[in-house]
């Protein structure tokens, strides 16, 4: 079935089974910078903003998704440019497999609370998983771009 | 899994109707869970357009619908003053913020999980479950039910109490489920729900009855409450803790919890 989908302010009409999930969907559209990982929910690196707020994309139905608003990084180009450029002053990633995810999860905290310290942004960061780091770099880096108002 | 056909009723009805009228139609919550609860529907009924995501704040009770994100419910303020915000705590403990952006307080009901954080919690705050069949049925019976009704679970209700409470889930992540969760209520009597034992979670009577005989208590109350509640819930083994693990963390939990709601 056909449904309408507005992805990164884009509306675009996308061919849907009704057990296909957004993950799988996005991916068959080339929107490759939502990523494959646990496929169960667990690891976060298929995060995308659902109406502002960050889901499991592997866990949602595409069907669900019709006439609503999904963010993939490329429509935070600008706010993930400068999350990028305090992961890079930090050494806080090495393969980069999860930053789309993490930077759009951090997006989200960011407009969600904007005086979060280190329990909140723990809290909201525990389902996205890095398993390169050791999360404290990352932690600073995710400190100073939420401190960062520019 | 297989999904033949996708239906988003517009009314009630019309969602009930199509509930009823083939054994493999379902409906679906959040779908947080549909991976490991699903494996072949004929038609999967949204309910998302039934206006059923809201908390409403009344004098006497909140009314929670039944597809309102789990997150909704952990920041809602009011429900964070609702017994030491037990909800709040026993939510933000679920997996991470994206899974609770999804799952729903309807599905988690519905879906009966033993792993489930949040049935003892609805338990040991008397929760009401308002059904569109079935009208109103106690969280408690609802648990005891042997099978899942075919109906539409349309909110929860929750009444306004000062109480204290306490909740404690023991996993080895925060992304793991529960090995042993205990959810505490404290407002002159005693309300004590064990979960994940790992069958779905109870109350435990026989020892809140126990506690409320005491006008006050003492750690010799206490072990005898370790006892009893050790001879009535029943506790068992599965891959993700022993018989004798569970034990112990009931006996550690249940009198810690204790401690705190009576301070």
């Amino acid at each position: 079935m056909k449904i309408d989908l507005t992805i990164n302010k884009q509306k675009r009409t996308f061919l849907v089974e009704p057990n296909e999930y957004l993950l799988d969907v996005l991916r068959r559209y080339d929107y490759h910078s939502v990523r494959r990982g646990c496929d169960n929910t667990s690891c976060g690196v298929c995060t995308v903003l659902l109406d502002g707020k960050p889901v499991p994309s592997c866990s949602v139905l595409a069907i669900r998704c019709e006439n609503r608003d999904i963010t993939t990084v490329e429509g935070i180009e600008k706010e993930a440019e400068k999350l990028a450029h305090y992961f890079g002053e930090l050494g806080a990633d090495q393969c980069g497999y999860c930053n789309p995810s993490m930077a759009l999860t951090v997006y989200a905290l960011k407009r969600e609370n904007k005086n979060a310290g280190d329990e909140d942004i723990k809290s909201y960061l525990v389902g996205n998983l890095c398993r390169c780091t050791g999360y404290v770099a990352q932690h600073e880096a995710i400190k100073r771009y939420l401190g960062d108002e520019s | 899994m297989e999904i033949k056909e996708y239906l988003k009723p517009k009314s009630i009805e019309e969602a009930y109707e199509a509930l009823l009228s083939n054994i493999n139609n379902k409906i679906i919550g959040g779908g947080a869970w549909i991976k490991i609860s699903l494996k072949k529907v004929d038609t999967l009924i949204s309910l998302d357009d039934l206006k059923l995501n809201y908390i409403k704040e009344e004098n006497d009770f909140f009314e929670i619908g039944s597809m309102t994100p789990l997150r909704d419910l952990e920041i809602n303020k009011g429900l964070n003053d609702l017994a030491g915000g037990i909800i709040s705590k026993a939510i933000g403990n679920i997996m991470g913020v994206s899974i609770r952006n999804i799952a729903t307080i309807g599905g988690s009901v519905m879906g009966k999980f033993a792993f489930s954080d949040l049935l003892g919690v609805l338990m040991v705050l008397d929760a009401e479950l308002i059904f569109y069949n079935s009208g109103v049925i106690s969280v408690e019976d609802f648990i005891n039910m042997p099978k899942i009704p075919k109906d539409i679970l349309l909110s929860i209700r929750l009444k306004k109490q000062t109480a204290k409470g306490y909740f404690k889930k023991v996993a080895t992540t925060h992304l793991d489920f529960s090995i042993l969760n205990l959810a505490i209520v404290y407002n002159e009597r005693f309300k004590i729900a064990i979960g994940s034992r790992p069958n779905i979670a109870v109350l435990a009577k026989r020892t809140e009855e126990y506690l409320n005989g005491f006008k006050k208590l003492d750690e010799a109350n206490l072990d005898e409450v370790v006892k009893i509640s050790l001879e009535e819930v029943k506790l068992g083994d599965n891959s993700r803790g022993s018989k004798e693990y569970r034990e112990l963390l009931m006996k550690t939990y249940l009198k810690r919890g204790i401690r705190e709601v009576i301070k």
